[in-house]
């Protein structure tokens, strides 16, 4: 239920003619599209961010560098690099 | 996909699991809180490189299976009502009432569409002006917030017939009426990803500090488990208590500010009685007054009717850890994914469909 994949952003719907109408992106998930809405993502992203889609609902705009860090970190944890803090 | 490829890395999760088996040299037992751990826990078959020592523990973290049988007949009950349209998701058709699944109520004449979204129930209610669309609101703080933004974007279409069966349910009070119980003897938490999303990694400070447990938040691949796990028994080695956050790419210290903002905007807390532990206080989501046009409780004069639990179903001694599906005598013989019991077994993220997909030679 809490289940949320990240997707790719490939475009920014805005409505032309209600400014009012909430913001809705088209996402790409294994060359499938599908619309999803920008109500709650912490973010408004970039085309080509990865944002995690739960429900219809981008949650949270995917920040690249922290996983990145993130992964590096591991590596050097998984070659002995890194001993006990 | 990116995000996804690196964090299943074979090569890299088998040295976590060397790591992890090194750290580990004496029973420790962490729970996973979220269904959706249990889940992947087992499909990516981590169990077998676990150390023999690190008991996994499920916890509370599947909403359909902490929804109370209250609850339950109450969806039922609305969704017989003539000119009603029940809007659910997937999980939620299946589930055994006193008489019954909504299933069940649809094949006596019932409306009952299974939607992925709220959006799409509110989607429905356009396309059917005549009926009014119940959507039954289950989930944490993952799903409160798309459901929020339903309910302010029904408003902006001005929409009357649209209604929220709210049956939300907030993760921090649950885990703090967990950890105050004695028995359970845990040493930490492998937190769940995408409620953090939301709620932030400085929501288990409290928790942290007063019950002193580890608690590390993790994401859903199998590098992102063992890598929790690994921080998790390190503190267990080093007799330290805090929060860590193993899932930095997607949750932040304060967690999504905007989402938050939605939750408090259209929901007030609530108590709420979750299956296997009562009516714990603030821990549901009930529409505020100013969307009270929203909320099917009000509209339709809900009342929460009390029914007893399956007969012979553990799922609420399974939902705080104090069994395992293989101890409930209906395990696998009259409860299976087809046939199912309780809600444990019907949820994708149950635990007891878990260990009848992944698991049936686990014992306990
Ligand atoms: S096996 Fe079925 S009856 Fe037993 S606890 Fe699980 S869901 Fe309930």
């Amino acid at each position: 239920m809490c289940l949320a994949i990240p997707m790719r952003v490939i475009k920014i719907k805005e409505s032309a003619d209600d400014m009012s109408a909430p913001q809705v992106a088209i996402v790409d998930t294994g060359g499938i599209q599908k619309e999803i809405r920008l109500d709650v993502v912490n973010r408004l992203p970039n085309i080509g961010d990865y944002v995690l889609v739960h429900a219809g609902f981008a949650i949270y705009a995917l920040d690249e560098q922290e996983a990145e860090i993130n992964l590096r970190l591991l590596r050097d944890v998984a070659e002995g690099k890194l001993g006990k803090r | 996909m990116k995000y996804l490829h690196e964090f299943r890395d074979k090569g890299l999760a088998s040295s976590l699991a060397a790591e992890l088996e090194q750290l580990v040299d004496g029973p420790v037992r962490f729970m996973e809180v979220c269904g959706t751990h249990t889940m992947a826990v087992f499909r990516h078959g981590l169990r077998s490189i676990l150390p023999e020592d690190l008991y996994l523990i499920s916890g509370p973290g599947c909403p359909v299976c902490v929804t109370s049988a209250g609850y339950i007949d109450a969806f039922i009950n609305v969704a017989l009502i003539p000119r009603v349209t029940i809007a659910t998701f997937g999980d939620m058709v299946r589930v055994p009432g006193t008489s019954g699944s909504l299933a069940h109520a649809g094949a006596r004449g019932a409306r009952i569409e299974v939607v992925y979204s709220p959006m799409d129930a509110l989607d429905l209610a356009d396309q059917r002006p005549k009926d009014l669309v119940v959507f039954p609101a289950i989930g944490f703080e993952t799903t409160a917030p798309g459901v929020a933004a339903t309910i302010l974007e029904a408003r902006r279409r001005k929409r009357e017939n649209f209604t929220v069966f709210s049956a939300h349910k907030v993760m921090p009070p649950a885990l703090d009426a967990l950890m105050s119980n004695q028995r359970l003897k845990i040493q930490g938490l492998l937190c769940p990803g995408h409620v953090s999303t939301i709620i932030g990694a400085k929501a288990y400070k409290p928790l942290a500090e007063q019950y002193n447990l580890s608690c590390v938040i993790a994401g859903f691949e199998p590098i992102d488990i063992l890598q929790a796990l690994i921080l998790l028994a390190r503190q267990a080695v080093e007799s330290r208590a805090e929060v860590e956050n193993a899932y930095p790419r997607a949750v932040s210290w304060e967690g999504n500010d905007r989402a938050q903002g939605l939750i408090s905007k259209v929901f007030e807390p609530v108590d709420a009685e979750w299956r296997g532990m009562g009516i714990i206080p603030g821990s549901g989501l009930a529409l505020r007054p100013e969307f009270s046009e929203f909320d099917a409780l009000e509209r339709l004069d809900i009342k929460i009717p009390k029914a007893p639990e399956p007969k012979g179903c553990r799922c609420g001694e399974i939902l705080i850890g104090r069994c395992l599906p293989p101890d409930c005598s209906l395990f696998a013989k009259g409860c299976t994914p087809l046939e199912p019991i309780g809600p444990c077994m019907v949820s994708t993220e149950g635990t007891c469909a878990a260990y009848y997909r992944y698991g049936r030679s686990f014992s306990s």
